[in-house]
């Protein structure tokens, strides 16, 4: 019984093909943008970990030179007392014309934390030590030229960087010293302490925390809404299919109710049919989103290069819990998609008829209904975000706003119709928006899917447009001097100041301690007066006399995160450390997710706290940047001491290219999803909806005419959603720059609006619906006389 | 007026081709009623969707007024099917998405012959003044019948078809719609052609013919 | 003290020599020097290292009685691999250095490991005045005349317990097989081998609950070569006992899938050695126990009826099991029978 009845309930899907094939389609494409921007955020921060932990300088502690670097002789003698140390040389070697950074280990002194490569292999090892054997990931191997060892690929090496053998690297580079010592974990009994031993090092503590992962977290955020978005607009899909396949089948159902198939059993044939599917569509989904995430991920790795200086992979690694989250959300789409249709069909009465007309045809009673819902969870969103606070908040927020929109636009087309239909005058013309108002039910998943694609592309582009406004805006403030210089200590940041003195026009000291701000940890600046921070530092608020007074003692300038998160406005009083500060002003402090203040450099001088950060900041012409920074890394800074505000800035424009490439291809991807939705949902359409068409076509109308009206149609309704789009979209970015943001990093940019790009959608939405109607219009154009003579002979 | 010669069309079926119309002819003055009977299958539809247009023979000729239906375009038939000829089938002829008043009016707009008075007039001739502002849906079948003819009327067509116009309809009804449906086309000085399986309605018209397995007979 | 670092070396090293052909050490020896028999040893410059052959060691180990009654046991190793026959200088040199240093105590036994690469200083072996050394850890001759090995101070340590050991040999430095040429196997490959098992000993033990003050007997062990295994051979039980009446015996069985190869000489209180051949020597595990989740024999008969010997050996700690890059056993023993005294047992190639 049981297998007669399920070959019967799936001998459905064999009628109608192109059902099936759109609630896989839809199912595999959510699954897909789902988990493959997952894919992309997953690789993004294995590479981050990696990178934390090339060298493991995330766990380990190490030696680096006060000046210059530590000479074989030192590492020798720091061995024979016993130190567990392992040498490193670190360079730059140019590779036609790009530069790579090169790292020389011992890999028989490594400390197994920090062993970046695996020399496990055949003979690896005796290459690597004695015929010279570079490791470097794809990308950088492709550069490497053929006069260099050869080369090993791998991915567990971020981009740009190559490892060989210290004989090897000491040829390369050109020196026999290193630029520091990588201390074991565990050290032997009874050692010498360094600090006799090798007073002129450095112990450097390991590098604590993933800065870069805290840094990229609003980019993954962006990626993941998308991710998200997309997915829901293909549940869309997957909800109408489902729905129309229950519907159809509803004589069917009630046949095999009548010969007696009980109703659970009913029930559990409809739910294994659906993980039957989404079993299929997900592992479609997950190989589509590998494919999404291959293509997508070189962008995305330039963005997070340029943008954060974090160095992720371009290629993509397969992850066995990623295939199966994959699956996961598919089935638990398919659940969340199929559970209204399997809880209709087990509270139906036997005996009720079949309706798939009236699953198309909704009364305006019932649009009414929907809109009244809809517009009450828009009204909650607007409590929320009046009242509301934290990020699940602003998320649910996000969500009311968007499904009630979705739930008010059947009605508002409805009612946009019926207004244009008081300017129509030709029986054309009334009869085309008559019919169009007629398609809005069963077209209104679709189009509703299409809404929420047009608003995410708004909503996510406004704020990632709005944030390159603000952030290359805050940059050119933030960084008005040319060069930004970190001494190592006291002593070093002493020779820094005598050094660069005469040298520079303008040497800003700029220190720091790390304290407790307002009971939360956090970096208390010191700085010196200066015209440069009087003319360009971003101030979002502040008292009159600001920088007279800070100067002066008064006061202390506190970023926004920490205004925002204290409720401080200028004038409040502040705790830094133990000390209270009236707040004079606030400062925006993109990217910092901690709170920070700044006070006058005597001040912070005065608290009598370690000072953990000597920086400078110098201002010069910029025509002597070169020249100073070889006077500064000859005097033995590190290159990475050393930041050029020009170079800083000019990734951080190439930078947020490359971000619109990525958020374009999502745009263009959830939308193409919206139109998928649209395309089935017109083809399922098209046959029901021949009687409607047939005595038109009697009347005198060809089937050209009346399929180029159906094209007609369908962009007039992505129009109009369109229309309704552009409000929710800007809601969104609104949401998302002045709530989500807010919650999620403690800072809010101010919104920008880009009406050119609304434009760009708006067409690109006509495209799209034109493209799906394509098919179903051509189908309508073609189609026999008999099938739709047969309108006027058959019963319904 | 009209002069269908030599009609022929076969159907692709499941067992080959099946052919509902062999070699018909027929011709019918300006102003003439003509019934067409014949049992189910019999070909009487067919022949009528040829007349109208709406498909093409695979033999022969259809000649109205001065045009070979056979030798147009699909434009051209559906142009002449929107000035000269009304169709009226046996259901489904009203277009779901607008009103009574919209649907009578609707195909008189397209002939761009459209007459308010004369709607009106015709409205309350088939009784549907208090319907105007319904939907086709709202209706019932009777109702929908006298709409289909109202709105064929108001085109004021050279030739009007109907296939089973009352085929849906009790014996009561259906003899009230055929009555204004002839009454009508008398007015306006059509020519009819309407499909029928009842000899009692056939009789009120000028002419039968009946058709036998897709063949004149009798 | 056998071949043991030999299969030591090649897991080490050995997957890529493997890649030059050296996947049976016995089998060739693409250029690295082969010992010979009839070369006659000279000293001090043989208690330097030999860069032309593939692998050397100087293994030393030490039965120890601590001051508070117990027994316990010290192993200090260098071994040097030369990946190619050259002493070269710098970062390119390719000889590498592995120490290992083994502390035994009856409950405990602690393990260290050094790695180093030779040619920059930080290990290496000088014949006079004799040093051998591995970052801090050292043996130095402190002899003041006579041979360089005859009084050595060695040091060692590791994360949790450190030793320094003054040594003094009480007896001449003895061959091994043929005047130093030593063969490892009945297809004839070969070491040279010589040793000094008449150390007495005294020193310190520095182990987490404080300082230990012990003595007792030493024996160190000389062996290069480039060739010396058979490619069957799976592993092998080394036995260095100190008899109470002052001889030593040196016993070796080299298991293979064809049985076992056995070796052993006799070195009488005077210093003479009588060397044995294949089968003069019988090795029986008499008590097997689980060490590092592998079964290993750690109580043994050994017999050598051509002297009159057959003793029973028990274990200071079962649990002597070296945790190393390539792991075995090695750890100090008692033994009766009849004859009586302390030494040393390596086990390898227990799986």
């Amino acid at each position: 019984m049981k297998r007669a009845a399920f070959s019967a309930l799936i001998s459905h899907w064999r009628k109608h093909p192109i059902q099936l094939v759109s609630l896989l389609l839809g199912l595999a494409l959510a699954t897909a943008l789902w988990s493959g921007v997952q894919a992309i955020n997953a690789e993004a921060r294995a590479s981050y970990d990696r990178a934390a932990g090339v060298l493991g300088q995330d766990e380990l502690q190490r030696l680096e030179p006060r000046a210059g670097t530590i000479s074989l002789a030192q590492y020798v003698a720091i061995r024979r007392a016993g130190w567990l140390a392992s040498p490193v040389m670190d360079g730059a070697i140019n590779l036609n014309g790009t530069r790579a950074r090169l790292i020389g280990i011992d890999p028989l002194s490594t400390p197994p934390q920090s062993s970046p490569v695996d020399l496990s292999g055949d003979g690896d090892l005796q290459a690597f030590v004695l015929d010279g054997l570079l490791f470097a990931h794809p990308e950088t191997a492709a550069q490497i030229p053929a006069t260099l060892p050869p080369v090993r690929v791998t991915d567990t090496l971020t981009p740009g960087l190559i490892i060989t053998d210290l004989s090897t690297a000491s040829d390369l580079l050109q020196t026999d010293s290193f630029a520091r010592l990588i201390l074991a974990p565990q050290q032997s009994v009874n050692l010498r302490p360094l600090s006799e031993l090798a007073p002129d090092l450095l112990l450097i503590a390991p590098e604590e925390g993933n800065d870069i992962a805290r840094l990229t977290d609003s980019f993954h955020l962006n990626l993941t809404a998308f991710g998200l978005l997309s997915f829901g607009v293909g549940l869309f899909i997957v909800h109408a299919a489902i729905g129309l396949a229950f519907e159809q089948r509803r004589p069917l159902f009630r046949t095999l109710r009548a010969l007696g198939l009980r109703k659970s059993t009913l029930l559990t044939l409809l739910a294994t049919e659906l993980f039957a599917l989404a079993v299929i569509a997900g592992t479609l989904g997950v190989a589509l989103g590998y494919l999404v995430a291959a293509a997508l991920l070189p962008d995305v790795a330039a963005t997070l290069r340029g943008l954060y200086g974090a160095q992720v992979s371009g290629a993509l690694t397969l992850n066995p819990a990623w295939w199966l989250s994959g699956l996961a959300i598919a089935l638990l789409g398919t659940a969340v998609a199929g559970a209204q249709s399997l809880w209709r069909t087990a509270n139906l009465p036997i005996l009720a008829p079949a309706q798939p007309r009236a699953w198309a045809i909704a009364s305006l009673k019932s649009l009414k209904r929907q809109a009244l819902v809809g517009a009450g969870l828009i009204a909650l969103s607007a409590v929320l975000a009046g009242y509301g606070s934290g990020l699940t908040t602003g998320f649910v927020l996000l969500g009311c706003l968007l499904v009630g929109a979705a739930l008010t636009l059947p009605l508002f087309l409805h009612v946009a119709l019926n207004f244009a239909s008081k300017f129509s005058h030709t029986a054309l013309s009334d009869w085309t928006l008559a019919d169009t108002r007629q398609q809005v039910p069963g077209l209104s998943l679709a189009l509703m899917a299409l809404l929420l694609a047009m608003a995410a592309n708004i909503g996510v582009g406004t704020m990632v447009s709005s944030f390159r406004v603000t952030f290359t805006g805050w940059l050119d403030q933030r960084l008005a001097a040319q060069l930004y210089v970190t001494a190592r200590d006291q002593a070093e940041a002493t020779d820094l100041a005598r050094l660069l003195d005469g040298e520079v026009d303008a040497l800003l000291p700029i220190r720091y301690i790390e304290a407790q701000i307002e009971g939360a940890p956090g970096q208390i600046y010191g700085i010196i007066d200066d015209i440069t921070y009087r003319e360009n530092w971003p101030l979002l608020a502040a008292q009159p006399d600001v920088w007279n007074r800070l100067a002066a003692g008064d006061g202390a300038l506190v970023n926004e995160q920490l205004a925002l998160r204290e409720g401080l406005d200028p004038g409040d009083p502040v705790t830094l450390g133990t000390a209270q500060f009236t707040v004079l002003g606030v400062y925006s402090d993109y990217g910092n997710p901690r709170g920070e203040a700044i006070v006058s450099l005597d001040q912070l001088g005065a608290k009598g706290a370690p000072i953990q950060g000597f920086n400078f900041a110098l201002r010069l012409p910029e025509t002597r940047v070169d020249e100073v920074t070889n006077l500064l890394t000859t005097a033995g800074l590190p290159a990475r001491n050393i930041r050029d505000q020009a170079a800083i800035k000019a990734f951080s424009l190439d930078v947020f290219e490359r971000t619109f490439t990525v958020t374009g291809a999502l745009n263009v991807l959830t939308l193409g999803v919206a139109a998928l939705a649209l395309l089935t949902s017109l083809l399922t359409l098209s046959t029901m909806r021949l009687p409607q068409l047939a005595p038109v076509w009697a009347m005198g109308l060809t089937r050209a005419k009346l399929a180029r009206l159906e094209l007609l149609r369908a962009i007039i309704l992505a129009a109009l959603t369109a229309l309704i789009a552009l409000p929710v979209g800007l809601a969104l970015a609104w949401v998302l720059l002045a709530i989500v943001n807010v919650e999620a990093f403690g800072w809010r940019l101010p919104m920008t609006l880009f009406p050119s790009d609304w434009i760009g959608l708006f067409i690109a939405a006509l495209i799209a619906a034109a493209l799906s109607a394509a098919w179903p219009a051509r189908r309508l154009a073609t189609r026999p006389a008999a099938d739709l003579i047969k309108v006027f002979a058959h019963e319904r | 007026m009209l002069q269908v010669e030599k009609l022929t069309k076969t159907y692709p079926s499941e067992d080959g081709q099946q052919t509902v119309l062999r070699n018909v002819s027929l011709a019918l003055a300006a102003g003439e009623s003509l019934a067409l009977t014949g049992e189910s299958g019999s070909g009487k539809s067919t022949l009528l969707t040829l007349v109208a247009g709406l498909d093409q023979p695979d033999q022969g000729a259809i000649r109205f007024q001065n045009h070979d239906l056979t030798q147009m375009d699909d434009a051209g038939r559906a142009d002449l099917r929107r000035g000269e000829i009304g169709v009226i089938f046996q259901q489904f002829n009203l277009i779901p998405s607008l009103d009574v008043a919209a649907n009578i009016a609707f195909h008189a707009r397209l002939a761009e012959r459209a007459d308010a008075a004369w709607c009106a007039a015709l409205a309350t001739r088939l009784g549907l003044e208090a319907h105007l502002a319904r939907y086709p849906e709202q209706l019932s079948g009777g109702q929908q019948q006298r709409v289909a003819i109202a709105r064929t009327l108001a085109a004021r067509p050279k030739l009007v078809l109907a296939d089973e116009p009352t085929g849906n309809l009790d014996e009561d009804s259906s003899d009230t719609v055929l009555d204004l449906l002839m009454s009508g086309v008398r007015e306006t000085g059509a020519a009819l052609l309407m499909v029928t399986h009842s000899l009692r309605q056939a009789d009120k018209l000028d002419r039968r013919l009946h058709l036998s397995h897709g063949q004149v007979s009798g | 003290m056998s071949v043991r670092p030999l299969i030591l070396l090649f897991w080490l090293w050995g997957t890529a020599l493997a890649a030059q052909g050296f996947a049976g050490l016995g089998t060739d020896a693409e250029g690295f020097a082969i010992p010979q028999r009839g070369t006659e040893l000279t000293f001090p410059d043989d208690h330097g290292a030999h860069p032309d052959y593939r692998i050397e060691w100087w293994y030393l180990t030490a039965a120890l009685q601590g001051e508070d009654g117990r027994d316990y046991g010290v192993q200090w190793t260098l071994f040097r691999s030369a990946l190619e026959p050259e002493t070269g200088t710098g970062w390119d040199t390719p000889q590498l250095w592995m120490g290992h240093a083994g502390i035994t105590t009856p409950n405990r036994h602690f393990v260290a490991e050094r790695l180093a690469r030779g040619g920059i200083g930080q290990a290496g072996v000088t014949a006079a005045p004799f040093e051998a050394w591995i970052d801090d850890w050292a043996m130095t001759s402190t002899a003041t005349g006579g041979d360089q090995l005859d009084a050595l101070t060695v040091t060692a340590r590791g994360m949790e317990a450190a030793y320094t050991l003054d040594l003094a040999a009480t007896g001449p430095l003895v061959f091994q097989g043929d005047l130093g040429y030593s063969v490892k196997s009945a297809s004839g490959q070969a070491s040279y081998y010589y040793s000094q098992p008449f150390y007495e000993v005294s020193g310190e033990l520095f182990l987490p609950q404080g300082p230990v003050r012990v003595t007792g007997k030493a024996w160190l062990d000389r062996e290069w070569s480039s060739q010396p295994l058979a490619e069957d051979q799976t592993g092998w039980d080394w036995f260095s006992l100190h008899l109470n009446d002052g001889a030593k015996l040196m016993g070796f069985g080299l298991r293979s899938n064809s049985g076992v190869f056995t070796s052993a000489t006799y070195v009488a209180p005077d210093g003479t050695p009588t060397p044995y051949g294949d089968d003069a020597l019988t090795l029986t595990p008499l008590t097997l126990t689980e060490v590092a989740g592998r079964t290993i024999p750690t109580e043994w008969r050994v017999q050598l009826p051509a002297q009159g010997i057959d003793v029973t050996t028990t274990p200071t700690n079962s649990q002597s099991w070296m945790d190393t890059l390539f792991p075995y056993w090695e750890g100090p023993l008692r033994f009766t029978g009849t004859h009586s005294g302390i030494g040393y047992l390596e086990m390898t190639g227990y799986e």
